[in-house]
């Protein structure tokens, strides 16, 4: 029996007729969606034309972005003092970390925010001193505690329970040999952390975290039950007066996704700084995640 | 008087109730080196951790140049050390690993200088000249700056050498160093460990290598079943094995 000769270079490609069925579906529903957003007069356009640049909805968007800018703060920072808390070998750390962890994921931030709010129900008063002993300074809670302060804690305290598990998530993928090297090279533990483990352990933590600044950024429209006038809480209370809901929010979701957008583009230079040395490929350029390929570029195999 | 490099007296390790290391006595003089042989799960490279105490000994004892690895004695009391002393004496040991550990998102520069700048202070750029004359010796001056994983396993075990040495350790532990390379990548290594030893340096290395440690150890040790069966120069314990359980390890592997 004799084996045909064959080249395997012409071939022909396989075609999809899936594919192009697929496309002239979302092509038409495409199409239906324009036509209707531009013919439906009910959309406003004009009046969402004339609110987008308001110097009002600008203080609602600065709200939003240093309420997300903070607890995120307070939630990363947390977080990764968790996330070592949870790690430790010190079973009194790992119990406590555990607990705040459990707490703060287990019950709804909406009531986390109004329960800070309210804290002068609970505590009329809050003063610093000795437990049980004398009191240094004490302070009326209904002044200390603002609404801008109530969201901090509430959207940050939040925050850091669900950033520990994504930093202890990443932390645990880092491959245990890199910390025997360096405990065998003589580097302490918190060198060791901060040089070898943690630097590795941010490619794993940056996607998620990146998708949790995000979640705050509309997380942060919780704020509007305690009065804090972030974006939208602006744009409501201007409908309340005006009824042109759907226009407003219209104006507010443009704007939640141009900051995305600009987040997303942030979180794409930060993970490419922290892929250094991770694949045996150079690093793709910025811009490729524009450019239509075909097929994805082989992989030099390992 | 002249104390060894090395003496375990009765080192003793369980892993649960798994006794891994049985009562271990070894002597390693500067200078010297001392190939470790056996079987695997024999113990031999839960032995070499516990000397720059990556493990702690459940009994027994390891001095490296006259200290106690990991304890402190006074008084007839015993301590553990805080963590703090036991990174200071880890110091004077190098170790390299089965799988490298190279760190990735570093250059191999940066792997070479990252613990003497940051541990010893060295100034960093008196560290990058030495750096640079380390990876020379291991013959990868021209991969200083790209990553490890763009390396072949067998130039990263080379870095991972001349990252060791860059802490000028006066005792270097090799943990099974070529067992993870392939077979044509094994050479480059033993080449280097052999200049090494040329050198003077005082070793310990775990390795299947028969060859290299007929050619390059000064003494021969078999380890089996948690403890030194047979010790002594490589062609007493190779060619004429006292032990009837060295005599079935050596038909196996030869």
């Amino acid at each position: 029996m004799s084996l045909p000769d064959v080249d395997v270079a012409g071939a022909a490609r396989t075609r999809h007729p899936l594919r192009w069925v697929a496309s002239i579906v979302l092509l038409v529903l495409g199409a239906q969606l324009v036509s209707l957003l531009v013919t439906n007069p009910n959309f406003q356009w004009d009046v969402v034309g004339r609110y987008v640049n308001a110097q009002i909805i600008g203080q609602g968007i600065f709200t939003t972005l240093l309420l997300t800018v903070i607890a995120m703060a307070v939630g990363v920072v947390l977080g990764v003092l968790l996330a070592i808390g949870r790690l430790s070998e010190n079973p009194v750390a790992r119990a406590a970390c555990g607990l705040y962890v459990w707490f703060f994921r287990g019950t709804p931030v909406l009531v986390q925010l109004v329960l800070w709010y309210n804290l002068s129900y609970l505590l009329p008063e809050i003063s610093f001193g000795v437990p049980f002993g004398p009191e240094f300074v004490s302070a009326d809670t209904n002044v200390l505690i603002t609404p801008l302060l109530a969201a901090i804690l509430g959207l940050g305290l939040n925050e850091g329970a669900y950033m520990a598990e994504i930093i202890r998530g990443g932390l645990m993928s880092v491959d245990h040999g890199q910390t025997e090297a360096a405990s065998a090279l003589g580097m302490s533990g918190a060198r060791t952390f901060r040089r070898i483990v943690l630097p590795q352990a941010m490619r794993f933590i940056i996607p998620p975290t990146g998708s949790q600044v995000i979640s705050m950024l509309k997380a942060t429209s919780l704020v509007s039950v305690i009065a804090l006038a972030d974006l939208l809480y602006t744009v409501q209370s201007i409908y309340n007066r005006t009824f042109q809901t759907i226009p407003l929010l219209i104006v507010a979701c443009l704007w939640y996704l141009m900051i995305t957008s600009i987040l997303y583009v942030g979180q794409s230079f930060i993970e490419r700084h922290y892929a250094r040395g991770a694949t045996r490929n150079a690093p793709q350029s910025f811009w490729s995640f524009l450019t239509f390929r075909r097929r994805p570029t082989p992989e030099v195999p390992s | 008087m002249t104390v060894p490099m090395v003496r375990a007296r009765g080192v003793r390790k369980h892993f649960g109730h798994l006794e891994v290391l049985k009562g271990i006595d070894l002597e390693v003089w500067q200078g010297e080196v001392v190939v470790v042989l056996g079987p695997s799960g024999s113990g031999k490279s839960t032995f070499l951790r516990c000397v720059n105490h990556l493990e702690t000994i459940d009994g027994g004892s390891i001095h490296v140049d006259g200290e106690l690895i990991g304890f402190e004695a006074s008084g007839g009391r015993v301590r553990h050390l805080r963590r703090r002393q036991v990174t200071r004496q880890r110091r004077e040991i190098g170790m390299v690993f089965q799988q490298f550990n190279l760190f990735p998102h570093y250059t191999v520069v940066q792997n070479v200088i990252e613990a003497p700048v940051g541990v010893r202070g060295e100034p960093r750029d008196q560290a990058k000249e030495r750096a640079h004359a380390l990876l020379r010796r291991v013959g990868l001056e021209e991969k200083a700056h790209v990553y490890p994983r763009q390396l072949s396993g067998g130039q990263q075990q080379r870095v991972a050498i001349a990252r060791a040495l860059a802490m000028r350790p006066k005792l270097m532990l090799f943990d099974e160093p070529t067992s993870a390379l392939d077979p044509e990548l094994v050479g480059e290594v033993l080449a280097v460990m052999k200049g090494l030893a040329e050198d003077g340096l005082t070793m310990i290395v775990v390795t299947h290598e028969i060859g290299f440690a007929r050619e390059v150890a000064d003494r021969v040790v078999f380890m089996d079943d948690g403890v030194v069966v047979e010790s002594g120069v490589p062609s007493d314990v190779l060619d004429r094995p006292q032990s009837p359980r060295t005599k079935a390890f050596l038909g196996r592997v030869l």
